[in-house]
């Protein structure tokens, strides 16, 4: 067994301490020792955005992150973006909108959607297909995820 | 003509929130793999690293002593292992061939079939242990594709397999498990009768269903001898009987608990991990979970099959088809049982024919043994039929609508392949067509054009089974086995509510685990808001009942002169006195009791349904690239239960469809590797390749369901690779044979460059 490594990080805004391996991903310390799994695992490899967080501001897939890297930064999951009382505006979206039919890669969207609306509260429909293009979704063929991003855009220009 | 139902209804054709919906936008639905248990031991599987080959022995020493390492299975512990050859000859080729998948015995007949598994402390050590297990193989030749696996002096997959030959088993050895025929009229004559006839090829690549999330199961066997499983199915009863055959534990001693399922396609209905689990519970006395990785996936589950078809059609002046040949090839992969003959069905089911013959051929060849994704078969042969009919109106210059308005099937038209059509809906999609602006829009700029295809889908049933309690404050709790891929939790809760005449939220869907449900068949050919749905609507009727019952009793009147309407009791003698679905569910302890409605069904009846799609492309010359710019899919849904997520299955299938058409395949070199295993590589459609996908619902009630349901999933996969080569001809005026037309495809067309017409 390889020496366990003591890492510090904020996650969803709570100071959180973990043992973990030096090798075990950002994703499978989440899912497997922090028991975070709304983060899914799709591929593993960077390529479908099912796992996605806000890493120290910056989305990444969390698959492509050593856990160890996160020591004293902070990470943003699925798990912390509705309120106690409310859904994003997101959130609230993608349920009256049809946006998620499976809802595996749905927290990924999210995430990735809720990023782009940070940077770009505006975003044009060519912009969302763009900022989208690192998140698969294998059920929905996109139409309603786009529509949904739009209107919460709408919404939370006017809230 | 009448194209809507004519009933009104408060809830079915609304559109609330889903009931899963919530939790599934937090993170919070729990999915296969996310389950977890203290002192869980983590599996993973080991795969042939060749396409065929023979298995020498399998040393576990040095795997065995690596710490960490809790236990390690083999084919030798699945009951067909265990076996002498004596008795395993005794058994059918079906239970051979299905435990032999799950875990090989004498022979690998793919890369990535499952070899052995080990279940250690966490999954890096038992990935670790897969690597000590030695395993010595005689690498055999290896028949990759459908034409090299007909051939002569291909290498032979199966040593028990002989051809069904139009339904008589043949002398010989050979990788075709079966050639059948559907035969009508005279084809002969009817080529006679025709002013062009256009005879093609085509080749098309294996392809995955490309679920977001991979397989995965957990078991936990008790010493008592009982075992739960947890795992992504689309059918648990379906987990529950083949785990119990493979392993030879009584059924009933098997729960299964269907967590959320991330995605199937029919993918998921194929059983690949659960009895492993059970296997590796067994030895350890540990709950143990197994995981694919995605390259598992692709090259251990399921894809649906490569294919080789050849097609003549022939077309009198007036646009009538006078005859139509099909021989379709599909590839079945390591086993027996492609979708060949769903493909052969629904191939010419759009088209009232008096002369036709199609011939099928299942065959296996070393690749994983297919799985069925979604109108299984019927894309393939619908891509070859489309565009030949497209071929033989651009000869004749007929306009390709009309000539399907002149051979399109109605009420009452005899298929190919034997029934009758009771009413359908094919022509009402045409005239949807031909009045949707899209299609009269003009196509505009150099290399664009457009195309149109038509397709067709069964629609499935099957049994089912729901119950229905009423909880105090007027909702109700509904309880079923249809596992929930798209929505139909939503669908099926809401054909509850229409009955008891109450809102759809005040139904709670929950999707129960097989000891808590009747027996309820798998997610799979649009069959769910049909079956289950039906199940709901009976199980309502069977409250009502009761709660009539017990009205009768309050009031201490006859239950004949009780009237039940949108949620409210009515006396017939005494129009004052009323009472409503909430009041009574909040008198019910006081009353007698709790209530429970119930239904157990196997609905025939599922009326089939029909898909037109219209598609604009533009095709670069110098690159071959092919981007849609227009889509619209017009769909005959019977009544739509819940329009969003009717049109969600469209749009979901439609991009399925066009990455079939565009870019998807296993690159396969000729010895049987798959050469991309990665979401990078097997390149499925981002948002960033596909426009919004316009849906058009036609409501053709179907008559054999009381709200008019038909399935909906299934036949928007089926037009696009047509629709699409037919927007590229119309574009470039070549037509392309080959799936994927991709940018390669295309610029060999334009260099005029034919790899197709490889003959058998």
């Amino acid at each position: 067994m390889s020496v366990k490594q003591r890492v510090q990080v904020r996650i969803n805004g709570e100071d959180t301490e973990f043992l973990c391996e030096s090798r075990q991903s950002l994703l499978e310390v989440l899912r497997e020792n922090l028991g975070l799994t709304g983060t899914k695992e799709g591929c593993n490899d960077g390529n479908c955005g099912a796992c996605s967080v806000v890493f120290d501001g910056r989305l990444v897939d969390s698959c492509l992150v050593l856990a160890v890297e996160t020591d004293g930064k902070s990470v943003e999951t699925i798990e912390g973006m509705a309120q106690p009382d409310s859904l994003h505006p997101l959130q609230e979206s993608f349920l009256e909108n049809a946006a998620l039919q499976c809802g595996i890669c749905t927290p990924g969207l999210l995430m990735a959607s809720k990023a782009l609306l940070e940077k770009e509260p505006n975003p044009s429909e060519e912009r969302i297909r763009l900022w989208l293009a690192g998140n698969l979704c294998r059920c929905t063929g996109y139409d309603k995820v786009v529509r949904a991003v739009m209107d919460a855009a709408k919404k939370m220009k006017v809230g | 003509m009448d194209t809507s139902t004519s009933q009104e209804f408060a809830v079915v054709g609304t559109r609330p929130i889903r009931h899963d919906g919530f939790d599934k936008v937090t993170g919070r639905a729990l999915y296969g793999a996310d389950i977890r248990f203290p002192g869980l031991l983590h599996g993973r599987v080991l795969r042939s690293p060749h396409a065929h080959a023979r298995i020498r022995s399998i040393n576990l020493a040095s795997a065995q002593a690596l710490p960490g390492v809790k236990a390690i299975v083999t084919a030798r512990d699945l009951a067909l292992g265990s076996m002498s050859d004596a008795e395993s000859q005794q058994t059918s080729s079906g239970f051979r061939y299905l435990s032999d998948n799950v875990l090989a015995r004498d022979k690998v007949l793919y890369r990535g079939h499952a070899v052995a598994a080990v279940a250690a402390v966490n999954p890096h050590v038992a990935e670790q242990a897969l690597n000590l297990i030695d395993i010595d193989y005689e690498v055999l030749p290896a028949a990759v594709n459908v034409l090299d696996a007909i051939k002569e002096d291909a290498p032979l997959l199966l040593d028990d397999l002989v051809t069904e030959e139009l339904g008589t088993p043949s002398e010989t050895r050979s990788n075709v498990a079966k050639h059948f025929r559907f035969e009508k009229g005279n084809v002969k004559k009817g080529f006679s009768e025709a002013e062009l006839v256009v005879h093609r090829r085509f080749n098309t690549a294996t392809v995955h269903q490309g679920y977001i999330e991979t397989h995965n199961a957990t078991a936990l066997s008790s010493s008592d001898g009982t075992v739960t499983i947890w795992c992504s199915t689309q059918g648990a009863f379906n987990v529950r009987s083949t785990t119990a055959q493979l392993l030879n534990i009584t059924e009933s001693r098997i729960r299964v608990v269907p967590m959320e399922i991330g995605g199937g396609f029919g993918g998921k209905i194929n059983v690949y991990l659960e009895p492993v689990a059970v296997l590796l519970s067994q030895k350890t006395g540990s709950p143990v979970r197994v995981l694919m990785t995605r390259g598992e996936v692709f090259e251990g589950t399921g894809p649906t099959s490569g294919t080789f078809m050849e097609i003549q059609m022939g077309m009198d002046r007036t646009g009538r088809i006078t005859a139509a040949e099909l021989d379709l090839y599909y590839e079945a992969g390591a086993y027996p049982g492609s979708p060949v003959s769903a493909g052969a069905q629904c191939a010419l089911a759009p088209y009232n024919l008096e002369n036709a013959r199609v011939d099928g051929y299942d065959v296996v060849v070393n690749k994983p043994k297919t799985a069925a994704y979604r109108a299984p078969g019927a894309t393939t042969s619908c891509l070859a039929v489309e565009t030949v009919i497209d071929e033989l109106c651009d000869g004749l210059n007929l306009d390709p609508l009309k000539v399907r308005f002149l051979n399109g099937v109605r009420e009452g038209d005899r298929r190919v392949d034997g029934p009758v059509y009771r009413k359908i809906g094919y022509i009402e999609t045409l005239e949807a067509v031909r009045d949707h602006p899209h299609w009269s829009a003009p196509v505009g700029g150099s290399n664009r054009g457009r195309g149109l295809a038509t397709g067709f889908w069964f629609n499935g049933s099957g049994p089912s089974s729901c119950y229905i309690t009423v909880n105090s404050d007027g909702t109700v709790s509904l309880v079923e086995g249809s596992t929930d891929i798209g929505g139909s939790r939503a669908s099926v809760a809401m054909q509850a509510a229409e009955v008891l005449g109450i809102p759809a939220e005040s139904v709670k869907p929950i999707v129960a685990d097989t000891d808590s449900i009747g027996y309820t068949s798998v997610t799979g050919g649009s069959s769910v808001a049909f079956k289950t749905g039906w199940a709901a609507y009976e199980a309502a009727q069977d409250v009502i009942v009761q709660m009539t019952e017990r009205i009768a009793r309050i009031w201490e009147t006859e239950i004949d002169k009780i009237g039940f309407s949108r949620g409210v009791f009515k006396s017939a003698t005494d129009q004052s006195q009323t009472m409503t679905f909430k009041q009574l569910a909040g008198m019910l302890l006081k009353t007698g009791g709790p209530i429970t409605g119930r239904a157990n069904v196997d609905p025939g009846g599922a009326g089939p349904t029909f898909a037109a799609h219209i598609v604009d492309v533009q095709v670069d010359k110098e690159t071959g690239k092919v981007d849609i710019l227009r889509y619209t899919a017009v769909q005959d849904c019977g009544k739509a239960v819940h329009p969003s997520y009717v049109e969600g299955q469209i749009q979901g299938g439609v991009a399925q469809g066009i990455g079939w058409a565009l870019n998807e395949e296993y690159a396969f070199n000729e010895i049987g590797e798959m050469s991309n295993p990665t979401f990078l590589d097997y390149r499925m459609p981002t948002s960033l390749d596909l426009p919004m996908i316009d849906c058009v619902l036609v409501e053709v009630a179907n008559p054999g369901h009381p709200f008019g349901v038909r399935g909906v999933g299934e036949v928007p996969i089926v037009p696009p690779p047509a629709a699409v080569a037919n927007a590229i001809a119309n574009a470039i005026g070549i037509r392309l044979t080959e799936l994927p037309m991709s940018p390669g495809k295309v610029l060999e067309g334009i260099w005029g460059i034919t790899t197709n017409g490889r003959t058998a």
